[in-house]
C-alpha cells in the first residue's frame, strides 16, 4: 500500500479554480457580480442606486431569500415543498380572519396563525415520511387543499376574498411590530440631514427621508440566513441534514434520525412561508386569496441558482440568498431599465436552465462521474 | 477458546410468508475473522441485519458478551460496539470524508449555550485514522465520491473502529473491487482482527474468505451446514456447500473447475 500513501500518481493536482468550482454557491457569487455589473452599466441613472431604488429591490429580494431558506434546507434534506406559495395565502388569510372577523388580538392571531401552519408543514412531512411517497406529489395536494381553503373560509364567512382592516387591527399590539415595522429610523433622518440620501422637498412630510428605516422584512430574511447557515455549516443538525438528502438509507444506517430531520425541514419551511405571509398583511393591511402563487417555484429558483442539487445532500444558504438577491435585482431592474417585464420569465427560465446545467457538472466533478 | 463475544441461537425471521432464515447458530469470537459464506438468496444479509438490529428475529436468542439482547434499533447495537459496513457502504460520495467519518456521531463543541460541529477535531481525527490504515487524503474536506472504492470500504472500516466496535460486520467488502484493491481491504481486515475486534465478514467469494478467515459458515437456503475452522475445510468443499452440492458440481464439470 505504499505508492497508495503518496498519493495516487493517476488523480491530476487539482487547480484553485476548480477548487473554488466545487464550493456551491460560486454561481451565486458569480451572478450577484454580473447582474450588478449590468444594471450598473444600464440603468444607473434610472433610480435603481438611489436610497428608494436600493431599499425597492431589497424588500423583494428580502421576500425571496425568506422563503429560499427554508426551501433551501428542505432541499438539501432531499425534499421538495410545492405548498409554500399556498401556505403563504393560508397564512396570511388566517391572521385577517382571527385578528379582523374574529377580532382576536393580533398577537394571538400571529402566533395560532404560525402553530396551525407550522403543523401543516408537520403533516406534509409526516406523510411523505410514513408512505415513502415522492415529496412532489404529496406536497401538491397541499397546494390545493391550502389554496382551497383560503378561497372558502373567507367567502363563507365574510362573502369576499380580500379581508383588510389588518393594519387597524395590529395598532398598538407588541407582536406585530415584529413583522411589520421599521427600525433604524434615526439614522436614515440623519442621513437625510446629511444630504446623502434624499429627502422630500415639499407636502406635509418635507424634509423626512424618503426612505423611512429598515422594514422588518429585511431583517428577517437577514437573520434567516445567518441563522440557517449557521446550522447547516456548524452544527451536528446540519451533518444530518446533509446526510439525510445524500444518501437516507446511509444516514439512517449511521444512527441519522432521518424522519425526524426531514419533518423539522417541511415545519422550518412552513414558518418560512408564514414569516412571509405575516410580514406581507402587516406591510399592505390586507390579506387575499390569491397572494402566493407560485411563490414556491421562485424559491425553487432561487435554490438552484445558488448552487443545490435538485436531487439532495448538497447546497449552500449563502448560495440560496444570492439567488434570492439576483432575482430581486433582475425584477425590479428591468422595470427600472424600462425593459418589458415580461421578459423577466424569459430570464428566469433562461438562468434556471443554465444553473442546473452548471450544477450537474459541479456534481459529476465532486463525485468523479457517477 | 473462550466465550464467544456474540452468539445467535437458532435464528429464526420470517418476513410474512416467506422463511428467511430457518434455524440458523453462529457463534463469534473477539480477534478472529468469521466468514459468513453464501449463495445469493441464502440469507446472509437478513442474518447480520438481525445481528446490528435492524431486525428482530422472529424466534431465536441472541446472547452479546454473555447477556441475551434485545436492540430496538441499529443505533443500539452501534452503542453496545456491533458496527455493520454495508454492501453499499454506509458512505454519502457528496459529502467530505470527515463529514461521513462522523456522520451521527458528531463532535460537539460547546460555544456558549449553542452546540457547534467541532470540525477542527473532526478533519484531525480522520486524517490520522486514515493514515493509520495507510491512505493518505488530499484533505479532510475531500468528498468521498472521489476516493476509490478500497478506499471507500477503508474509510467505512475505520470509521467503526474508530467508534469502538467489538464486532465488525462487513457485508461483501470486496464483492465490486478490483485485484488491488481486494487485497487492500483484505489487509485492513487483518490489521482490524489484531486489535481483537471480532471480524465478520460476508462475501460469496471463497478465495477472498479463505485469505483472511479463521472460521467458516455456510448457509444455504436460509439454513446453516454448520461452522468449519481454517485448515479443516478445502475452497472446493466451501464451493459445494455454497451452490448447494449437486447441480454445481455438474455445472462446475462442464467449466472445466474454474469456477
Amino acid at each position: 500500500m505504499s505508492d497508495v500513501s503518496n498519493g495516487d500518481e493517476r488523480i491530476k493536482a487539482t487547480s484553485k479554480f476548480r477548487q473554488a468550482l466545487m464550493r456551491p454557491e460560486l454561481g451565486g457569487m458569480v451572478g450577484t457580480v454580473a447582474v450588478f455589473v449590468f444594471f450598473g452599466l444600464f440603468a444607473f441613472d434610472s433610480g435603481m442606486f438611489n436610497s428608494q431604488g436600493v431599499m425597492n429591490w431589497s424588500v423583494v429580494s428580502a421576500q425571496f431569500m425568506i422563503i429560499a431558506v427554508g426551501a433551501c434546507l428542505l432541499m438539501i434534506a432531499g425534499e421538495f415543498d410545492l405548498s409554500v406559495g399556498s401556505m403563504i395565502g393560508f397564512a396570511g388569510m388566517m391572521i385577517a380572519i382571527f385578528g379582523v372577523t374574529l377580532g382576536w388580538p393580533m398577537w394571538i392571531a400571529i402566533l395560532v396563525t404560525f402553530v396551525i401552519c407550522v403543523a401543516f408543514g408537520a403533516l406534509n412531512g409526516y406523510i411523505v415520511v410514513k408512505t415513502g411517497l415522492p415529496s412532489f406529489i404529496v406536497t401538491l395536494a397541499t397546494l390545493f387543499i391550502l389554496r382551497g381553503f383560503t378561497i372558502f373560509i373567507p367567502q363563507t364567512l365574510e362573502r369576499k376574498t380580500i379581508i383588510g382592516g389588518i393594519r387597524e387591527a395590529a395598532e398598538g399590539d407588541w407582536l406585530a411590530p415584529i413583522f411589520g415595522a421599521e427600525i433604524g429610523k434615526p439614522i436614515f433622518v440623519w442621513l437625510g440631514d446629511m444630504g446623502i440620501i434624499n429627502v422630500f422637498e415639499r407636502g406635509n412630510r418635507a424634509g423626512e427621508p424618503v426612505v423611512n428605516g429598515i422594514p422588518m422584512l429585511i431583517v428577517w430574511a437577514l437573520g434567516l440566513v445567518i441563522v440557517g447557515h449557521f446550522i447547516l455549516t456548524r452544527t451536528r443538525f446540519g451533518n444530518w441534514i446533509y446526510a439525510a438528502g445524500g444518501d437516507a438509507d446511509a444516514a439512517r444506517n449511521a444512527g441519522v434520525p432521518v424522519s425526524s430531520v426531514k419533518i423539522r425541514m417541511f415545519m422550518f419551511t412552513a414558518f418560512c412561508a408564514t414569516v412571509f405571509a405575516v410580514c406581507q398583511v402587516m406591510e399592505f393591511g390586507s390579506a387575499g386569496a390569491d397572494r402566493g402563487i407560485l411563490k414556491e417555484f421562485e424559491a425553487i429558483i432561487a435554490v438552484v441558482i445558488g448552487g443545490a442539487l435538485l436531487t439532495g445532500g448538497y447546497g449552500s444558504v449563502i448560495g440560496a440568498a444570492l439567488g434570492a438577491l439576483i432575482f430581486g435585482v433582475v425584477q425590479q431592474g428591468l422595470f427600472f431599465a424600462n425593459v418589458e417585464s415580461s421578459l423577466f420569465r424569459v430570464f428566469l427560465g433562461v438562468i434556471l436552465l443554465a444553473a442546473v446545467i452548471l450544477n450537474t457538472y459541479i456534481r459529476r466533478t465532486i463525485t468523479g462521474e457517477r | 477458546m473462550s466465550d464467544p463475544i456474540i452468539q445467535m441461537k437458532n435464528i429464526e425471521k420470517h418476513f410474512g410468508s416467506v422463511i428467511a432464515l430457518a434455524g440458523v447458530s453462529v457463534d463469534i469470537q473477539a480477534g478472529e475473522c468469521h466468514c459468513l459464506l453464501g449463495d445469493n438468496g441464502a440469507g446472509k444479509s437478513t442474518f447480520i441485519k438481525t445481528m446490528s438490529g435492524v431486525h428482530k428475529p422472529t424466534k431465536g436468542e441472541i446472547v452479546f458478551e454473555g447477556k441475551a439482547m434485545n436492540f430496538a434499533n441499529p443505533r443500539d447495537a452501534i452503542t453496545a460496539g456491533i458496527a455493520t459496513v454495508h454492501q453499499h457502504l454506509g458512505m454519502i460520495p457528496l459529502m467530505s470524508v470527515s463529514r461521513n467519518f462522523f456522520m451521527g456521531n458528531e463532535p460537539i463543541k460547546k460555544f456558549g449555550p449553542i452546540k457547534m460541529f467541532d470540525h477542527d477535531y473532526a478533519n484531525d481525527v480522520a486524517m490520522a485514522e486514515m493514515r493509520k490504515m495507510g491512505i493518505n487524503l488530499r484533505g479532510p474536506d475531500q468528498a468521498v465520491g472521489t476516493l476509490s472504492g478500497g478506499e471507500r470500504q477503508t474509510v467505512a472500516i475505520a470509521r467503526a473502529v474508530h467508534f469502538g466496535a467489538k464486532v465488525l460486520i462487513l457485508d461483501e467488502p470486496t464483492s465490486a473491487l478490483g485485484v488491488r484493491q481486494t487485497a487492500n481491504v483484505l489487509a485492513t481486515i487483518d490489521k482490524v482482527r489484531k486489535q481483537g475486534i471480532a471480524v465478520v465478514f460476508i462475501t460469496h467469494n471463497v478465495r477472498h474468505a479463505m485469505a483472511v478467515g479463521d472460521r467458516f459458515t455456510v448457509l444455504n437456503r436460509g439454513k446453516t451446514l454448520g461452522t468449519a475452522l481454517k485448515g479443516e475445510i478445502t475452497p472446493e468443499e466451501l464451493q459445494d456447500m455454497m451452490a448447494g452440492g449437486q447441480e454445481m458440481a455438474t455445472l462446475e464439470g462442464s467449466l472445466g473447475g474454474t469456477v
